[in-house]
């Protein structure tokens, strides 16, 4: 962008600048960012001199995509807002989504309890004291019909997050729209199915990878010939910066992820382009601003350009990464809660700032307990007030051409491509979860996260500095312990009024299927449709492919 | 006996997978001198029991953050109690309502419960000081 | 005989893990309990399982502990973490594989770190080993540290000892190389679905033919632990070098250097004692330490003049050991 004789004289400037700080004062605290990033004091053109602002950043909708996936990205349509919820039994969590869409919220995202995150059923003695606690309990169809009840699902859009089991839930989703009358050709939305970081961060895991592996390409066939309009993964990178990684290692283990979910893809004969434009992210939105806007450029930016040149892709689509973003439930403080609501707004104007096509608020008591009706709405009322009273949405990628923001883009960038390098060189991101690399990676900034903190070199508002001392005067969310009892009887009266010979037959077929490896989607959707729960697919399962163990790192 | 080594049992009980706490005062306390002995996640309370009691640990520490602590903590202090370990320092952490760690610790379900933004250095001072006070060491 | 002991021989799990912990915190009361339960060992059989980490020792424990338990044979399991040199402090994170049998009440597994032993053992794992044997286990797993070079102590412990390598990475002639082909009396490739499994393999054989020993070929088993791929081979081959070390007399052999080295170290152990209480008593050791700081003094004439000071029969010798 500037010739040669220009830097040079902006190098001449610069040195006379930095003459001038020589008698300056700098502030104590270290000026890094908060992955530990250390950061200059002035960003000029000599950090950015060689951009070339075809080939680095182009036009929105363009390749290589660094400014935004949409031509006219907010000035056609505004981001999805869209608020993770869900709890209690499905009753309560419809009454829950009902009220959101009154609200003004855009699409659904359901949250589910710890039961069915892990494939057990309410009755099973693991789910103990933590049915519908966390998120609704859905233990059949019969649940997902009460969940959806009076929502169209031809109009609604829904995201739900759901792993180790996606398959079951989500034919479960699929069957409550047939009950409606809406075929799959028009139903849409989102599944997270994002095994590979549940055995690096989120842990919530119940297949050994292989066969996990083989039910996402079982989803990703499945869909793009019946359920065209669904995001069959969302790769997250949400849950690996909340189990404590960096900004960076967010950035290049999701990007692995994702490049090992194309390889997957590819190796069981799919062609890149029928798979790859339904694959969708999810990031982290943490409370260091600019880092995190930079994070994103650079993610689509990596994106376009592999899908372009390692993996052959052609259609458009394929190289656009579009993302989902939450902001950083980690930053949240249990210390006055009252001040996460402006964490949580400095960290959708970043989320927004980077592009994404959707987003989730916090609620500023998610760190006590699930969040009151109150704390949803204010936690909504940010992402309204940012859209539609600060300006921010009225021009694209405004920050693009900072020197700052686009030498920090660039680091991302170079950041990741280490990280790409350390994982190839361990053979790939299978074996290299295997070798434990990820989760000692992540364990270990974790930790020195911490020490930061404890030390206070890292400042966190109410926690170690600025503390009011007072005990938090909010409301608090109280699941009723009634909720698992009556769960538990609709489950029992579901066995009771069911065909359990048809649900036999199913799990029979459902496992010679799982041996002989054909596509199990059709077989779990007869499942589903027959009635049989979450616990007994999920058992059949595991009687074919067995149970994951962790791997023990600090 | 008085500079023993402090044996901890840091567990996950319940079906949640958040381990970055447990993780990170696992390390914490093993900085501060302390053997620490992991479950791994999703155990339940009789795993988390039978091996306080196969390691015999001074402290036992529970994470959890899926809000069943009012039903894992007091069946946990229950099965310690059957099983003779009445004497263990019992340590909560999580995402716990303060009305829920009150319940806890005056009803005798708890020693003490730590939330989120806690220092390791008040957790292992907690540790050294019941270590300190306790009869017989 | 103690409380403590008579629980331990009529089954108290607790009182199994208590004793333990006597042993391991080197209690005052430590060498009674030791002579009490002494008459009721020996009959457990002792297997060592060493290794480089993240070859996958305890996930092999847990299969084996599967395959020993479907045979009804009660298991101990014993498992050394490194202890921190700096803070005295250790992570024992061995166990986490094994908690499904973590109910079994024929299971007894025991976390330790070495607290300052650098040979791949803790420095008490001799005694817990006693303590799980007059338990009634018939069988004790011992894992090692498996920092790969120093992992010496388990033979001088274990009836068999296997070595656990991985195809990966291609440490595998390293490892070898750093002198743990001398202790194997049997070879586990794990993760053998990886690649690279072959040239392991060949590595290994070509280095067992070099070997003199023509008494017992330490085999060689591929397994996938994650899986359960080659356990029971695993197992067959360890029962297999069991019944050769009963047969040839190795194990009595083996068994009868171990009391010799276990009696020489007690006994040094208790001069040792001596000499320190009778120093303690007699000398006033930190002045002379003083002097030979200054360099009035040099350490070998000091030590000399020591020893010749000490009264070895004195009044203090009528407690007894």
């Amino acid at each position: 962008m500037f010739d040669r004789e220009q830097l040079e004289r902006i190098s001449e400037l610069k040195e006379m600048w930095e003459k001038e700080l020589e008698d300056l004062k700098e502030r104590e605290q270290p000026a890094e960012t908060v992955s530990g990033q250390p950061i200059k004091m002035l960003y000029t053109p000599l950090d950015t001199g060689a951009l070339d602002y075809e080939t680095e950043l182009g036009f929105p909708g363009r390749y290589p995509y660094t400014r935004g996936v949409q031509p006219n990205m907010y000035r056609g349509r505004l981001w999805t807002m869209r608020q993770f919820s869900g709890f209690g039994d499905a009753y309560d969590s419809n009454r829950r989504y009902r009220y959101l869409l009154e609200q003004g919220q855009t699409g659904l995202s359901v949250a589910f309890d710890m039961p069915t995150l892990m494939g057990y059923d309410s009755d099973s003695d693991r789910s103990i004291g933590e049915v519908g606690r966390c998120g609704v309990a859905v233990d059949s169809l019969k649940d997902m019909e009460i969940l959806f009840d009076q929502i169209p699902l031809d109009q609604v859009t829904t995201s739900m997050t759901i792993n180790g089991p996606a398959a079951i839930l989500w034919c479960m989703y699929l069957a409550t729209a047939e009950k409606q009358g809406v075929s799959l050709d028009r139903v849409g939305g989102t599944i997270q199915n994002d095994i590979l970081k549940e055995y690096t961060a989120q842990k919530s895991w119940i297949f050994p990878p292989e066969p996990s592996m083989r039910l996402i390409t079982d989803i990703f066939a499945f869909a793009s010939d019946h359920v065209p309009k669904w995001n069959t993964i969302s790769i997250s990178g949400y849950h690996i910066r909340e189990a404590g990684s960096t900004a960076v290692q967010e950035l290049a283990f999701t990007l692995a992820d994702g490049f090992a979910y194309v390889e997957a893809g590819i190796n069981a004969g799919l062609d890149v382009d029928r798979f790859a434009p339904r694959l969708s992210f999810f990031f982290n939105s943490h409370s260091d601003f600019f880092e995190e806007v930079c994070k994103y450029r650079a993610a689509r930016r990596i994106w376009a350009r592999r899908m372009k040149e390692k993996y052959g892709a052609k259609d458009s689509r394929s190289l656009k990464m579009r993302f989902h973003t939450q902001t950083a439930g980690c930053s949240l403080t249990a210390q006055d809660p009252e001040n996460n609501i402006v964490r949580t707004a400095y960290e959708a104007l970043s989320a927004v700032l980077g592009g994404t096509q959707s987003l989730h608020t916090n609620s500023m008591d998610e760190v006590l307990a699930l969040p009151t009706e109150k704390a949803v709405k204010i936690a909504l009322r940010t992402q309204q007030i940012l859209a539609y009273e600060t300006g921010v949405a009225n021009t694209i990628d405004p920050l693009a051409g900072s020197y700052f923001v686009e030498a920090m883009t660039d680091k991302m960038e170079a950041g990741a491509e280490e990280y790409f390098q350390k994982i190839d060189d361990l053979g790939g991101v299978l074996p290299a979860i295997d070798h434990g690399f990820f989760q000692q990676e992540i364990a270990d900034a974790a930790y020195e996260y911490q020490k930061a903190v404890d030390r206070g070199d890292r400042i966190v508002v109410g926690v170690n500095r600025y503390c009011s001392g007072e005990a938090p005067e909010i409301e608090i969310l109280k699941i009723d312990p009634e909720v698992e009892r009556k769960q538990l009887e609709r489950l029992q009266r579901l066995k009771e009024e069911r065909d359990g010979n048809r649900v036999s037959a199913c799990l029979e077929e459902l496992k010679r299927c799982a041996v002989s490896g054909e596509n199990l989607i059709p077989k779990i959707l007869e499942a589903v449709r027959a009635y049989a729960t979450e616990g007994e697919i999920t058992a059949a399962l595991k009687e074919v492919f067995g149970e994951y163990k962790e791997k023990p790192l600090f | 006996m008085e500079d023993r080594t402090i044996r901890v049992l840091v567990a996950k009980p319940g079906l949640d997978g958040h381990d970055r706490g447990v993780k990170v005062v696992a390390r914490g306390l093993r900085d501060a001198g302390m053997e620490v002995i992991y479950t791994g996640l999703h155990q339940t309370p009789q795993q988390v029991v039978e091996t306080a009691l196969q390691e015999d640990v001074d402290v036992v520490g529970l994470s959890i953050l899926s809000g069943a602590h009012m039903t894992l903590v007091p069946r946990i202090k229950e099965m310690l109690k059957e099983n003779g370990l009445d004497d263990v320092l019992l340590l909560v952490g999580g995402i716990i309502p303060e009305e829920d760690a009150e319940k806890l610790t005056s009803e005798g379900h708890a020693d003490r419960v730590f939330t989120p933004g806690e220092p390791l250095k008040k957790i292992t001072a907690c540790i050294f000081d019941w270590f300190k006070a306790k009869p017989g060491s | 005989m103690q409380q403590l002991v008579e629980d331990l021989l009529a089954g108290n799990r607790r009182a199994a893990a208590r004793l333990i912990s006597k042993v391991e915190n080197d209690e005052p009361e430590k060498r009674e309990l030791l002579q009490e339960i002494f008459p009721c060992t020996g009959n457990a059989y002792v297997i060592g399982v060493t290794g480089a980490p993240g070859s996958g020792k305890s996930s092999l424990v847990d299969c084996l502990l599967q395959q020993m338990r479907s045979e009804n044979l009660k298991v101990g399991v014993i498992g050394v973490d490194p202890t921190s040199p700096f803070s005295g402090g250790a992570i024992l994170g061995d166990r986490i594989r094994m908690q499904d049998h973590a109910l079994d009440q024929d299971v007894f597994i025991r976390s330790m770190g070495t607290r300052g032993s650098l040979g791949g053992l803790a420095r008490a794992t001799r005694e817990a080993i006693q303590v799980l044997d007059a338990f009634g286990k018939n069988i004790i797993l011992v894992e090692t540290v498996g920092v790969g070079q120093s992992e010496v102590d388990i033979v001088k412990t274990a009836d068999s000892t296997m070595v656990v390598l991985t195809p990966a990475g291609g440490d595998s002639v390293q490892t070898i190389k750093a002198g743990i082909m001398e202790i194997a009396d049997l070879f586990v490739v794990n993760k053998a679905d990886f690649p690279g499994t072959e040239r392991t393999l060949t590595e290994i054989n070509m280095m067992l033919d070099m070997k003199e020993d023509d008494r017992w070929r330490p085999p060689v088993v591929r397994t996938v632990s994650v899986r359960g791929e080659g356990i029971e081979e695993v197992w067959n081959s360890l029962q297999e070098h069991r019944r050769f070390m009963e047969e040839s007399g190795r194990l009595l052999e083996i068994r009868r250097e171990r009391v010799r080295r276990e009696l020489t170290e007690q006994v040094e152990y208790l001069v040792k004692n001596r000499i320190w209480d009778r120093v303690k008593e007699q000398i006033e050791f930190d002045s002379l330490v003083e002097k030979i700081v200054l360099r009035h003094r040099d350490p070998y004439s000091a030590a000399y003049e020591l020893l010749e000071k000490i009264d070895f029969y004195g009044e203090a010798d009528k407690e007894g050991g």
